[in-house]
């Protein structure tokens, strides 16, 4: 809990939830007759709606990206680090939005929120979203805040795979696009960590296909165990060896099955707070858009013949140690981005922590932020034009 | 700006795509996409020069060459540019190669270890020649392939690269009449513009 806020925080800000009545036809086949998106705003939008700029979350993420709820919040928004008055994304200066993507379960249409249809929790029932669709659905939300152009569209994990997706779906609706610590899609081995992922789940006796919500159960075990195996894919041996090492709790080895060793322990309190906190059936929609995100599948071009279409310039952004999305998979993007002729900058850092290097304020990373986002501010008009919306 | 990018930039024609490889701080990708309508990329290892490129909009691809250039196709590129920087390469004739393979035609500069200075360091002094221009030991210097202007042409001819253009300048970066009686022996900068 802040005992004052920070001068470089956004303080405390408030979400706020935005109905669509428009149907939304889904990769999947289906459609969702209405919709609703939970949202958080930070800065101004300026009257010519030129200073907007897209956060898109990862798996775990929310609308909550920056700032305070309350006084009482324990911690501010999953990116505070970068957003803010003065900070890399500037909000004197930017028109920040965050969202909680479809699907989600912090306030957005999603399973635990009611099916308009049936009264009840959508539950196992709410159709399989992809990142196609979440692409469609911010462009439905931009439109709903007047905007034609985002200054940029930034996302770290699957929120980089939401930004690729834009430049291709609509090249003329951002003018930069920052991918961090993503991938062009997913390896085998990324499936198959996501597969175990989903079996912890849906083993779980209390997840009951899904229908958790009507049996008052939740099946925190599953979800526990999902989230323990994707930490550690998050982090990276050394990230490991020097947080933990051997450590033990104690002192001393105790001889039975105990969490003795620091790492045991500090897995198990990460999956139980996660398993409070998250939505067993958000977790198996979320890892699937990730399983099924290619934006070479529909047509089996190559991805340079794909990012063809882009016209956003690009900044790639990939961590040393990230082995969840490694350096190699960033190089892909940025090799296709060159073959195909498109202004791409792309910086390597050098990070101890992981995939998890991408919420981290690294200060080379952050100097990088910074300078992008010079060129970002230098090539919107009328920055400081501010206008109320 | 640095004087053997002055020279360099009348080079390359306007709106040519261009790869510039250890670019520093972009300074001469900065001049040909605002004063000759390039575009293209820099490539750079170092994180304050990669820095300053973003600031600058210079598009810069963090990449260490040494790893190699598979990854870009053949004949990407108009120009490909390195400037002073082959002779530290591990391997200076397969650089060239790949620059030759993803660039329609390649600027190259390097100092002349063939140059009257640092003739005269060896044959007087016996030691390897350390100077204001050359300024490391010859046990932390990372020039491990030095050349002279004779080495490099030779080079050429061996694997048949054409030498479009080529011009020599002094250690102050100046054309002067009388380096280019004896380019090799007064000489200390080579700027060579080649193609295949």
């Amino acid at each position: 809990m802040p005992a004052v806020i920070p001068e470089d925080s956004v303080g405390i800000v408030e979400p706020q939830k935005i109905e669509f009545t428009e149907p939304l036809h889904l990769s999947c086949g289906r459609t969702l007759d209405s919709y609703h998106l939970m949202v958080e705003t930070y800065g101004k939008l300026n009257a010519d709606c030129s200073n907007a700029i897209l956060i898109c979350h990862a798996l775990s993420g929310n609308h909550h990206v920056a700032g305070y709820h309350s006084m009482e919040d324990k911690k501010p928004g999953w990116w505070d680090s970068a957003i803010g008055p003065g900070k890399a994304i500037d909000t004197n200066k930017f028109f920040v939005i965050g969202l909680n993507n479809l699907g989600g379960c912090h306030g957005s249409s999603g399973p635990n929120q009611l099916n308009p249809t049936t009264g009840k929790p959508y539950g196992p029932d709410f159709p399989i979203v992809t990142v196609d669709d979440w692409v469609e659905s911010q462009a439905r939300l931009a439109d709903y805040f007047g905007i034609q152009q985002f200054a940029a569209v930034v996302g770290g994990s699957l929120g980089g795979m939401q930004a690729l997706q834009w430049s291709i779906n609509y090249p003329d609706r951002l003018r930069h696009c920052m991918v961090i610590a993503a991938a062009p899609k997913l390896s085998a081995q990324n499936i198959a960590f996501n597969e175990v992922a989903r079996q912890a789940i849906s083993q779980d006796p209390q997840f009951h296909d899904g229908h958790y919500y009507e049996e008052n159960e939740v099946p925190k075990v599953g979800l526990m165990l999902a989230r323990m195996l994707g930490h550690i894919t998050y982090l990276s041996d050394d990230g490991m060896r020097s947080k933990f090492g051997r450590e033990l709790r104690s002192g001393q080895i105790s001889y039975d099955f105990t969490p003795q060793f620091e790492v045991e322990s500090y897995l198990r309190y990460q999956g139980e707070r996660f398993s409070t906190e998250f939505d067993a059936n958000t977790y198996l929609l979320m890892t699937k858009a990730l399983d099924y995100f290619d934006p070479t599948a529909v047509t089996g071009e190559p991805l340079a013949d794909i990012l063809a279409k882009a016209k956003a310039k690009f900044m790639v952004i990939s961590f040393t140690t990230d082995w969840r999305f490694s350096p190699e998979r960033s190089h892909e993007i940025v090799d296709a981005l060159v073959d195909a002729d498109k202004q791409v900058s792309y910086a390597e850092i050098e990070a101890a922590q992981g995939h998890d290097a991408f919420l981290i304020p690294i200060p080379r990373y952050l100097n990088v932020f910074h300078a992008y986002m010079a060129r970002v501010e230098a090539d919107t008009p009328n920055l400081n034009c501010e206008g109320e919306h | 700006m640095r004087a053997d990018l002055d020279l360099i930039k009348d080079w390359v024609e306007p709106g040519k795509r261009v790869l510039d490889l250890c670019c520093g701080d972009g300074e001469l990708l900065h001049h040909l996409q605002t004063q000759k309508q390039a575009s293209g990329y820099g490539l750079e290892i170092g994180p304050e020069n990669i820095t300053k490129c973003i600031a600058k909009g210079v598009n810069v691809i963090e990449k260490d060459i040494e790893e190699g250039l598979a990854s870009i196709k053949d004949n990407t590129f108009d120009t490909v540019i390195m400037t002073q920087a082959i002779q530290i390469m591990m391997r200076p004739d397969e650089i060239v190669d790949e620059m030759l393979r993803i660039g329609k035609e390649c600027i190259v500069t390097f100092p002349n270890f063939g140059h009257w200075r640092a003739r005269g360091y060896l044959a007087f002094r016996g030691k390897m020649p350390v100077s204001k221009f050359l300024p490391y030991t010859w046990y932390n210097t990372p020039n491990t392939h030095f050349c002279t202007f004779k080495d490099f042409e030779r080079l050429c001819v061996e694997r048949n690269i054409y030498i479009m253009e080529r011009t020599v300048v002094d250690n102050g970066h100046q054309h002067r009449w009388w380096i280019h009686l004896w380019p090799n022996m007064l000489g200390e900068i080579a700027i060579y513009r080649i193609t295949k």
